[in-house]
């Protein structure tokens, strides 16, 4: 409080003289000083655990260092150990076949029930807000459902199968069809989060386009490829982007419904981190992990952003 | 210009009342609620992993102990998925509970970190005390963990259901593969057991890999591979599910409480549970061996308690007096009745075994029970993940049983 009333007596003296360089100096420091909030902010909950990650990949890191805080350096032993393990190929083929097949599945049915929902019918605005369903449920719940749904023996979605006539499938205990599964699963849960983004999108869409379309021969399919596409193509990217994204990472459904397994055939980039710090405690190697992990979604990360700076340079 | 450099300077002032706030904010979460023990009111605080219903059970012990002592308890409850994360961050925050609940396995981890602090400190010998629950508990020759109750694995079946297809309780691999391809029915298998791809796999594989004299110290040897084509064959034989490649031990339970399967391999935990099913009429033997004659070998479970090294000596000695208080024998039997678990100590378990038919094989499980850090040690993690991952590629036909652990090392 003294500072206020200091300046506040003091600023008539200074201001019949010519501006001292001090007052520059002091704004600098004023907009340094609203700056801060944000910039600790970010380096403490952004930068430091980046920067931390990194380091620990290039440590031995285990339950010792908690105690001790020795943490011996090793160079790249850990991305060495990682990427000559058996099963880093198969967990880096599953991450992109679980990401890609999410995503294609997520999207498409996305776009197909916000486009649905464009039309106004009776009880089209209730039957929009249970697709959201999904969104509102913890996913561990959803994922314990998900489970007795798909039991081989006894699930739900076998035995409706079964009298169509298609034998029980094994769904989370077969390693030909387990990453199938999560994928279907994932799918579920991802579809409010597109069809949310892109109904927003359709909004946006002027409805003189339409009808100026339609004037010239433009409906249906015609009118999708050439208005509603070209008009959406920015939340598309987005929706795409910021999917992979999420997807890339996902740890809980997979953890709840196959925990990995059956043989690794739904191990993932985020699996593997979590298994080696936290049930082998090695966390130098599960860093090492998460770190190429970070690097898939970097490339993803840098798309969205230039994408994100063109639409408003246009 | 007057007015405005006062506004500036009154702006400058309030952001940097902000930032300083929030470096207040940030400075102050490291304090907390370590309460020296000066004044002779000691309060203990004791983390454990206790679900929501064994936690009165031990409740009413904690509070027995810490009359006995002359102390306070504060008993916190964990997740046990969620300890070890919890007491790294406790350890290196220097804010561990002055008692800390462990299960066995995870004793050496935290005990080679230095975390904790030697029981003998306190004249706690584990004397009395079968020797596979005090390797579990030890490190480098050091007593860290102790535990009041422990538990295993059995061969738990149907009586029913053996009397009605005609089968015999089996003892030899050789009658349990057959008792259970007898057992298996439409709708129903003869055993169930948990090959998940996590620590329950290979917690539920060591009774067959040691019987048959396999060790965690060579995965490759051809004992370790005979008790996984072992079980493999009875998948193969469709008297397994091959759904056991996704079962956790409380599917497996639910599973033969269901009546799904005839058998399991389970531990004393579910007892409570089983004995609450109506209409259910089982039984526990140890599992069988692979030929008549061999000594079964289970696995020894349970959680020890620990004091870690908090550095305020008075409170490291009283959490030294309440633990051994907790593995007094009346303390064992309050604790084994009421969670389904073996009495640690050899004469309160034989106190057990003569009033609890049901745990009495069990108690005779547990003195033969092997613990699974004994030889491997803080390494052991690594090779617990190799057998489940092999188990997992050799039941799912990915591998045979002699490959799945060759691809399992690498």
């Amino acid at each position: 409080m003294s500072t206020v009333l200091e300046a506040r007596t003091g600023s008539p003296v200074r201001a019949s003289r010519p501006r001292p360089r001090g007052g520059v100096r002091r704004e600098t420091f004023a907009q340094w000083l609203f700056l801060a909030p944000a910039i600790v902010y970010v380096v403490v909950f952004f930068g430091y655990p980046v920067v931390k990650n990194l380091v620990m990949s290039f440590q031995e890191y285990t339950t010792k260092t908690f105690f001790t805080g020795e943490a011996p350096w090793v160079g790249l032993a850990n991305y060495v150990e990682v990427v000559q393990s058996t099963f880093f190929g198969i967990t880096v083929g599953n991450t992109l076949m679980f990401t890609l097949g999410s995503i294609v599945g997520q999207f498409v049915i996305g776009l197909l029930f916000a486009l649905f929902f464009r039309k106004r019918f009776p009880l089209s605005g209730m039957l929009r807000s249970l697709l959201l369903l999904p969104w509102l449920l913890p996913v561990i719940a959803s994922t314990s459902v998900w489970k007795w749904i798909l039991d081989q023996d006894g699930g739900v979605l076998n035995q409706a199968l079964g009298l169509v006539g298609i034998g029980p499938v094994p769904w989370l205990t077969s390693p030909d069809v387990a990453l199938i599964a999560v994928v279907l699963v994932n799918v579920w849960l991802g579809i409010p989060f597109n069809v949310a983004l892109l109904y927003g999108g359709l909004q946006n869409i002027p409805d003189e386009l339409y009808e100026a379309g339609a004037l010239d021969g433009a409906t249906g399919w015609k009118a999708f490829w050439h208005i509603t596409w070209p008009s959406l193509r920015p939340v598309v990217t987005v929706t795409l982007v910021l999917g992979v994204i999420y997807t890339l990472k996902v740890l809980d459904i997979i953890l709840g419904l196959t925990g990995g397994g059956p043989a690794n055939s739904t191990q993932t980039l985020a699996t593997d981190s979590y298994f080696r710090s936290f049930r082998e405690f090695d966390f130098g190697a599960g860093a090492a992990v998460s770190n190429i992990l970070i690097l898939f979604s970097l490339v993803f990360a840098v798309i969205y952003l230039r994408v994100n700076r063109k639409q408003v340079d246009e | 210009m007057n007015r405005n450099a006062a506004k500036r300077s009154t702006l400058i002032t309030t952001g940097a009342l902000a930032s300083l706030s929030l470096a207040l904010l940030t400075g102050c979460s490291a304090g907390g609620a370590s309460s020296s023990s000066e004044d002779g009111d000691i309060t203990l605080t004791l983390t454990d992993t206790l679900s929501e219903t064994s936690a009165p059970v031990y409740q009413e012990v904690y509070d027995a102990c810490a009359a006995e002592v002359g102390v306070t308890v504060e008993a916190t409850h964990v997740a046990g998925s969620a300890l070890i994360a919890k007491v790294l961050q406790q350890a290196s925050s220097r804010t561990l509970p002055d008692v800390l609940m462990l299960d066995n396995p995870d004793v050496q981890q935290i005990a080679a970190s230095g975390a904790l602090s030697p029981l003998s400190d306190y004249g706690i010998t584990g004397e009395g005390f079968p020797q596979g629950i005090i390797d579990a508990g030890s490190y480098e020759g050091d007593l860290y963990g102790i535990a009041p109750v422990v538990n295993s694995l059995g061969l738990i079946y149907n009586v029913d259901a053996l009397a009605e297809a005609g089968v015999e309780v089996p003892e030899t691999w050789d009658e349990l593969r057959a008792a259970a391809a007898a057992l298996t029915t439409d709708g129903r298998y003869g055993l169930a057991l948990s090959a998940a791809n996590s620590f329950e796999g290979t917690w539920q594989f060591l009774p067959f890999m040691w019987s048959n004299g396999g060790n965690e110290d060579d995965l490759t040897s051809p004992e370790v591979a005979e008790a996984l084509a072992f079980l493999n064959d009875m998948v193969q034989d469709g008297s397994v599910s091959s759904s056991v490649v996704g079962w956790s031990q409380n599917d497996v339970n639910d599973q033969f409480i269901a009546g799904n399967a005839a058998m399991m391999v389970n531990g004393p935990w579910n007892l409570p549970k089983l004995t609450a099913a109506e209409g259910l009429n089982f039984d526990v033997v140890q599992i069988p061996v692979p030929t008549a004659g061999d000594t079964s070998i289970a696995p020894l479970g349970g959680e020890t308690f620990t004091v870690p090294q908090t550095g305020d000596e008075a409170k490291m000695q009283a959490a030294g007096e309440f633990v051994k208080c907790l593995t007094e024998d009346e303390h064992q039997i309050t604790m084994a009745n009421g969670r389904g678990a073996v009495p640690a100590g050899e004469s309160a378990g034989e106190t057990i075994a003569a009033d609890n038919a049901l745990l009495a094989p069990f108690v005779g499980i547990v003195a033969d029970a092997r613990a699974r850090t004994a030889i491997l040690g803080e390494e052991w993690p690594e090779a617990a993940t190799q057998i489940y991952t092999a188990e997992q590629l050799a039941l799912t036909g990915r591998a045979t049983p002699a490959e799945a652990f060759e691809q399992a090392a690498g």
